[in-house]
């Protein structure tokens, strides 16, 4: 039974939803970072996401043939947390403690109504991971029934 | 007469078994309905079914050469997986219909539990002629 691979692939999915959801904490807590450098200003941070490609024909034994083919892929992973190029936000504050000999402070290249929006979007994302699970989880206990009258 | 589960139970436990399967690869398609450039992917039911009843039944023919048909290679083919053609194309590549798949999944898995039911009623039937009730 393969049941047990739907708990893989939505725990796979609500991690990966999960960390999404840190990288816009960060960002959104960080957007108002101002330092006298380039190289110090904080850059938002974005997941990569990438399917895991897996053999699911031989991880269950099933050697003759049928059922959903090898080239099937078994939940998500992230590959790696990339930091945004974008341009950096360049503003004339010279009270500002950390500006530099022109007056410029340099502000975080986040832009903050794409970070909630992203917010939204990971936690509806994580919720239908739930979903998914709760329905596996009924499933297999549906499963465990079988034969009682 | 012996009792045949094979006869006795019918389609049914092949059903569950594809329905299962079907809810492994949706769960697949909803977990990864962020990831760029993933493509959905679907099984064809009726073709999954019919290849796997085929099997179980003993139709699958023996090769004794390398130059016969692979018959067996050829149903798998058609109960492969197979991709969607997706509604909305995105600009990240992605076939992901979120409300589409999320639907999919909880008709498979009413049909689920359709099929176990029928299974399960079948070994109620089966303990019933044996305890003579």
């Amino acid at each position: 039974m393969s049941l047990g691979n739907i708990f893989d692939i939505a725990g796979s999915g609500m991690t990966a939803q999960s960390l999404r959801l840190n990288t816009t904490a960060s960002n959104i807590a960080n957007a108002e970072t101002a330092s006298s450098s380039t190289d110090e200003t904080y850059r938002a941070r974005k997941p990569v996401f990438a399917a895991i490609q897996q053999d699911m024909m031989n991880q269950d034994g099933f050697g003759s043939g049928w059922g959903p083919g090898s080239a099937a892929s078994a939940g998500v992973q992230v590959e790696g947390v990339i930091e945004s190029d974008a341009q950096l936000q360049m503003r004339y504050e010279p009270n500002h403690p950390a500006a530099n000999e022109d007056g410029y402070v340099y502000y975080p290249n986040v832009n903050v109504v794409e970070e909630m929006a992203d917010m939204m979007s990971s936690s509806r994302s994580f919720e239908m991971n739930v979903d998914v699970m709760n329905t596996a989880k009924s499933m297999m206990q549906r499963i465990l029934t079988l034969g009682q009258s | 007469m012996a009792i045949n589960f094979n006869n006795a139970l019918g389609v049914h436990e092949q059903a569950v078994n594809l329905r299962i399967q079907r809810a492994e690869v949706l769960a697949n398609n909803l977990a990864n309905a962020d990831t760029p450039g993933f493509k959905a992917r679907d099984i064809d039911f009726r073709a999954a079914l019919g290849a796997a009843e085929a099997q179980s039944q003993g139709l699958a023919m023996t090769r004794t050469d390398d130059q016969h048909i692979d018959t067996a290679a050829a149903m798998s083919e058609r109960a492969a997986l197979m991709y969607r053609n997706p509604h909305q194309p995105s600009l990240d590549g992605n076939t992901v219909d979120a409300q589409q798949e999320q639907a999919r999944f909880m008709r498979n898995a009413m049909d689920f539990q359709a099929s176990f039911q029928f299974l399960n009623s079948k070994f109620t039937g089966l303990s019933k002629a044996i305890t003579g009730e």
